[in-house]
């Protein structure tokens, strides 16, 4: 088994409320990120897709088109956007980079036809980090 | 299950010296590690939780509260001091990143989630940065033995 990992980056804003609880349990458990205004991040995503080795082509899966995946299904939805107000998800999620990495999963898992996705890291910032594998 | 990893820095000098063994072999083992006057390191300590997200706040830890137990826990011990002198785990053992790995590990374990809101998270793995091309990782599963020494 070969894994294979693209890297891209993109920018967005977001906060964390949650409706559910009181203004001051919101202030209290997310402190600035709690800023009604947003504020934002550069993220640094890495999706990792594991698979074998083809014979003909000595590749898992073309990474060119991994790359065009990346642009259509999250760069395209996420890139320069308020997380919370225009990607339809965080309308009723809170855009956690937790919640990202379950959402950009379910965004790529079902469209990758060669290889199977392994996981999903995204940097918040350089020295944050959260990874799914889809269990 | 998610994974979420922190970095953290902290900077200590330390000396790889063996009392049971001859000056010669200490040499031989420790090299320009093993000078009496010690050395130092800008370590990267990355610390990795693994929970399940909790509903109401979408996290699987509250960061602020990872920052201050680890800050308790080793940035305030381990910053700044000598490892052999100034750190009880390294009276008695060589401050190796293996070591001083495995006593952050130790450290951390059980002060992390467990309870309430964060009732699933736990400690999955520490991994310490000597320098940009060595590391030591422990997930905590297999005893010491199992510590990864990885030289890139």
């Amino acid at each position: 088994m070969i894994y294979v990992t693209r890297r891209v980056e993109f920018c967005a804003s977001h906060y964390f409320h949650n409706p559910d609880l009181s203004a001051e349990e919101n202030r209290r458990l997310f402190g600035k990120c709690n800023n009604p205004n947003g504020h934002g991040h550069n993220y640094t995503l890495e999706v990792t897709v594991a698979g074998e080795v083809d014979p003909v082509t000595g590749m898992v899966m073309d990474l060119k088109d991994l790359k065009k995946l990346l642009e259509s299904e999250v760069i395209e939805l996420m890139d320069h956007k308020f997380l919370n107000k225009e990607v339809p998800v965080f309308a009723a999620k809170i855009p956690t980079t937790e919640n990202l990495v379950v959402e950009i999963w379910k965004l790529l898992e079902p469209k990758l036809t060669l290889g199977r996705l392994h996981r999903i890291r995204l940097y918040e910032t350089p020295d944050l980090y959260v990874e799914y594998f889809g269990g | 299950m998610v994974y979420l990893t922190r970095r953290y820095r902290f900077s200590a000098a330390h000396r790889l010296h063996n009392d049971a063994l001859s000056a010669e072999e200490n040499r031989r083992l420790y090299g320009k590690c093993d000078n009496p006057y010690g050395h130092g390191h800008n370590y990267v300590l990355d610390v990795t939780l693994a929970g399940e997200i909790d509903s109401a706040t979408g996290m699987v830890y509250d960061v602020s509260e990872l920052d201050r137990a680890v800050g308790r826990e080793v940035l305030e011990p381990f910053d700044l001091i000598n490892l052999n002198t100034d750190i009880e785990e390294f009276r008695a053992q060589v401050p190796t990143t293996e070591n001083v790995c495995l006593a952050i590990y130790r450290r951390l374990q059980g002060k992390l989630g467990g309870a309430g809101r964060w009732s699933s998270a736990r400690l999955a793995r520490v991994r310490l940065e000597e320098t940009s091309s060595n590391f030591f990782e422990y997930s905590g599963e297999a005893g010491e033995q199992e510590v990864v020494r990885r030289v890139s």
